[in-house]
């Protein structure tokens, strides 16, 4: 089905191999979960294989690649690629037209189209109407309905690109689950690669581990690959399945009801406690819009030197939670108020607005910096800066530290974060898992109070997640308290100290601290 | 899926409407149309035989009356302020009712004023009402299987209007995103300067990740079915004939009734 002999291929501008001295042949009908470290260039393979690199302005390939025996752009509609961005796929504005798209491009006769249309959007299981407007889609379902308009082409090769990086528990099950029924005649070919191993490793029947210089590390069933070649996986950051957390459970114990005051000095944060309120919503509602509140009434409490996790379903409003505690979006009722100490001086921002010192919605910028940063949930929105080391002292200038602790602090934490030998790069050229860890970097270099962050954990392996733990924690010791927005159910078993969970159906929430495993006694 | 989609082109609503049955481009080709006899007269009369048969024709087309009103409520607000202007400023002629200098209130600019009302709303009509709620799925396939405009032009730009409402969006995450790195209390031009270059970015990197999606799915070729045919009907047809009626009459009536003034 797909040969490839010492194929390589490098992006355009770039220096190195994206991946190299390639040699693979996988059969039709097989089903293969393809695995590296960051890094080595899984995602660039996908592409390549639906037919859609190639063109010469793109980068360029050594070897050959073929699908069927026909360069892969000379295969258009055999090949199906699935991204890791639910957005990325959609076309057009209706569910069917997207789906009949490819099958028009196909040149199939009309009258054909839509039974194949129908037919494709039973077998995904998305029974939705063919006019229903494909914005109104979540996640899941529009992966699905990617699927759908990949299976409308007859394809025989899926190609899926962590199809679901970004989705929630159930958004996951949906699309594993119409993946299953796909490939379940045997002869539809499906590459999937995904750093959650455990998602597919019942589904596949071979598993190829890509190294990180070129070549070939691992190239077997499953239970074989994981068994015979744990270490060396392990080492890679591959999420081997079965293999224990890469950082200890124990030492972090979940923390009961803040009731103590407010009251501690701001300049000495390790003297914090748990039993401080950093921020406290009174009556809160939020939303984007004043016309969809997304939740009501919230009254919780962001506690210091505590690890706080916001759970929920997709679409519930954690993200607009995590926007309206940091002081970035407006409540559309009720209050944010910040705790004495880290409130700053009130001060006139402008002409027409005051600070309002329990508020952080009306806080300057800067003033945010040391009291409350946020990591957004898509990193490219949050950078400003032509290189990762810039990014990094951004805050740091903005707050006019001087240059030589700028320095300081900025080389620092690239080394914390494994970005050192990236200083010099544009922050948008990063891959998905060193973006995240340059956006989360860019609050830590201000040292604020309170951290938010919105699926810190997202496309990481095995490593660069520890890593990413082990710094919350860190920041948890130093007495900031942090409040993360996710679904990854590892993040949520070494750190709910203190679990928010939002749902959509009835109206109030209160938030409680979790007892995982053990009663929760307060530290 | 439910059996009743088998086999069937769907539409955004079913046609229950008589304007549903019409082409979009129909629709377009009406609005442009009545621009005509708008545009080379300012008299009162034709404006006024426009605005009744085009009142009568979305009427009859199945355009809902109060629904119609409302979205005509910009131009209540904006068309008495053009009268107005013209009512004080105008050309004066015929009898002087009020001189105060520059604001000179006669016969002659009564009846500009009046003629500018009722072409402002003469104007706006067929906008709102036959293309305001265009579809622009269904404008795309008439462009490309009627006009013949080539399909990698219009679906391309069909695919990147899908992507403005993404832009509103992105505009807000990076107003939010620059107030939370210490840059918020710039200047509002330098942030927005800053913000557009980072939408611009953005921009690039969704329509790089459209454009692998699109061609992923086959779409390159110049050669392509269409699962929807658009075509013109009969409906079609006599819509064209009764604008094209409509817009003679309403100059031939200014002429016989010697209200006619060309611009100009």
């Amino acid at each position: 089905m797909i040969t490839a002999e010492s194929w390589g291929w490098r992006h355009a501008g770039r220096k190195a191999w994206a991946v190299r001295n390639l040699d693979l042949t996988i059969d039709p009908g097989e089903r293969v979960l393809l695995l590296g470290a960051s890094g080595s260039g899984k995602s660039t393979r996908l592409p390549a294989l639906a037919g859609v690199l190639g063109s010469a302005d793109e980068g360029e390939s050594t070897g050959t690649m073929l699908v069927k025996g026909k360069h892969p752009t000379r295969q258009k509609g055999l090949v199906a690629l699935v991204q890791q961005d639910p957005e990325a796929a959609v076309v057009l504005h209706r569910v069917g037209d997207d789906v009949a798209f490819g099958l028009e491009n196909l040149q199939v006769p009309p009258d054909q189209i839509w039974p194949r249309v129908s037919e494709s959007l039973e077998a995904v299981g998305l029974d939705v109407a063919l006019n229903r407007p494909t914005s109104a889609l979540s996640g899941g379902q529009k992966q699905r309905l990617a699927l759908a308009g990949a299976i409308a082409m007859h394809a025989e090769v899926l190609l899926l690109d962590e199809p679901t990086a970004n989705l929630d528990p159930e958004g996951i099950d949906e699309v594993r689950g119409a993946v299953g029924r796909l490939v379940a005649d045997r002869r539809t070919t499906l590459i999937v690669v995904e750093h959650r191993v455990q998602v597919w490793a019942d589904l596949v029947d071979r598993v190829v581990v890509l190294a990180r210089d070129g070549g070939l590390l691992a190239d077997g069933p499953p239970l074989e690959v994981f068994h015979r070649h744990r270490d060396a996986l392990l080492e890679a950051g591959v999420w081997v399945p079965g293999a224990p957390l890469p950082v200890d459970g124990d030492g972090f114990v979940p923390r009961d009801h803040p009731t103590a005051p407010d009251s501690a000095d701001f300049a000495d944060p390790v003297a914090r406690n748990h039993h401080e309120r950093l921020l406290t919503t009174a009556d809160l509602t939020i939303g984007r819009h004043a016309q969809h509140p997304v939740q009501r009434h919230l009254d919780l409490t962001i506690p210091a030197a505590t690890s706080t996790v916001v759970t929920g379903p997709n679409g519930v409003g954690k993200s607009t939670l995590a926007l309206t505690l940091a002081g970035l979006l407006e409540p559309l009722s009720g209050e944010v108020i910040a705790a004495p100490a880290i409130r700053p001086p009130a001060a006139r921002r402008s002409l027409m607005r005051r600070v309002s010192p329990p508020h952080p919605i009306t806080w300057r910028s800067r003033d945010l910096l040391t009291r409350i940063g946020t990591v957004f949930q898509q990193p490219e929105h949050q950078f400003v800066a032509a290189t990762v080391a810039d990014e990094i002292a951004v805050g740091l200038r903005a707050l006019g530290t001087p240059t030589a602790e700028v320095t300081a602090r900025t080389d620092e934490l690239l080394e914390v974060l494994h970005l050192t030998r990236l200083a010099r790069a544009n922050p948008f050229t990063l891959s998905g898992g060193e973006k995240r860890r340059l956006s989360v970097g860019t609050v830590l270099a201000t040292q604020p109070a309170v951290i938010l962050l919105d699926e810190p954990t997202f496309g990481q392996d095995r490593n660069t997640w520890a890593e990413l733990v082990r710094l919350v924690r860190a920041s948890v010791d130093e007495g900031r308290a942090v409040v993360s927005v996710t679904h990854d159910q590892a993040y949520l078993s070494v750190l709910a100290q203190h679990r928010i969970a939002l749902t959509g159906g009835p109206d109030r929430h209160d938030d409680e601290a979790t007892t995982p495993g053990r009663a929760g006694a307060p530290r | 899926m439910t059996s009743a989609h088998v086999g069937l082109a769907p539409s955004q609503s079913p046609p229950t409407r008589l304007l549903d049955r019409l082409n979009p481009l129909t629709r377009v080709a009406i609005g442009l149309v009545m621009l005509v006899p708008l545009v080379i007269t300012i008299d009162w009369l034709s404006a006024a035989i426009v605005l009744l048969g085009e009142l009568l024709g979305v009427l009859l087309l199945g355009v809902k009356l109060p629904q119609l009103l409302r979205r005509l409520l910009p131009i209540f607000l904006v068309a008495p302020i053009g009268a107005l202007s013209m009512a004080l400023y105008g050309k004066p002629g015929g009898r002087v009712h009020l001189d105060w200098g520059v604001i000179v209130v006669s016969d002659q600019s009564l009846a500009l004023a009046g003629a500018v009302l009722v072409r402002v709303f003469a104007l706006a009509l067929p906008a709102i009402a036959l293309m305001g709620s265009l579809d622009p799925t269904d404008l795309a396939d008439a462009l490309a299987q009627i006009l013949k405009l080539p399909a990698r032009f219009v679906l391309g730009t069909l695919a990147g209007v899908r992507m403005v409402g993404l832009f509103v969006d992105d505009w807000r995450a990076l107003g939010q995103a620059r107030r939370a790195r210490g840059l918020g209390d710039q200047g509002r031009l330098r942030r927005w300067a800053s913000m557009a270059f980072g939408l611009l970015v953005q921009a690039l990197r969704r329509g790089t990740s459209l454009a692998t999606s699109m061609e992923a799915r086959g779409f390159g070729g110049n050669q392509r079915t269409w699962a929807r045919s658009s075509r013109l009907t009969g409906a079609d047809a006599i819509a064209m004939l009764v604008t094209l009626l409509l817009a003679a009459g309403a100059v031939m009536a200014a002429i016989v009734f010697d209200t006619l003034w060309i611009t100009g």
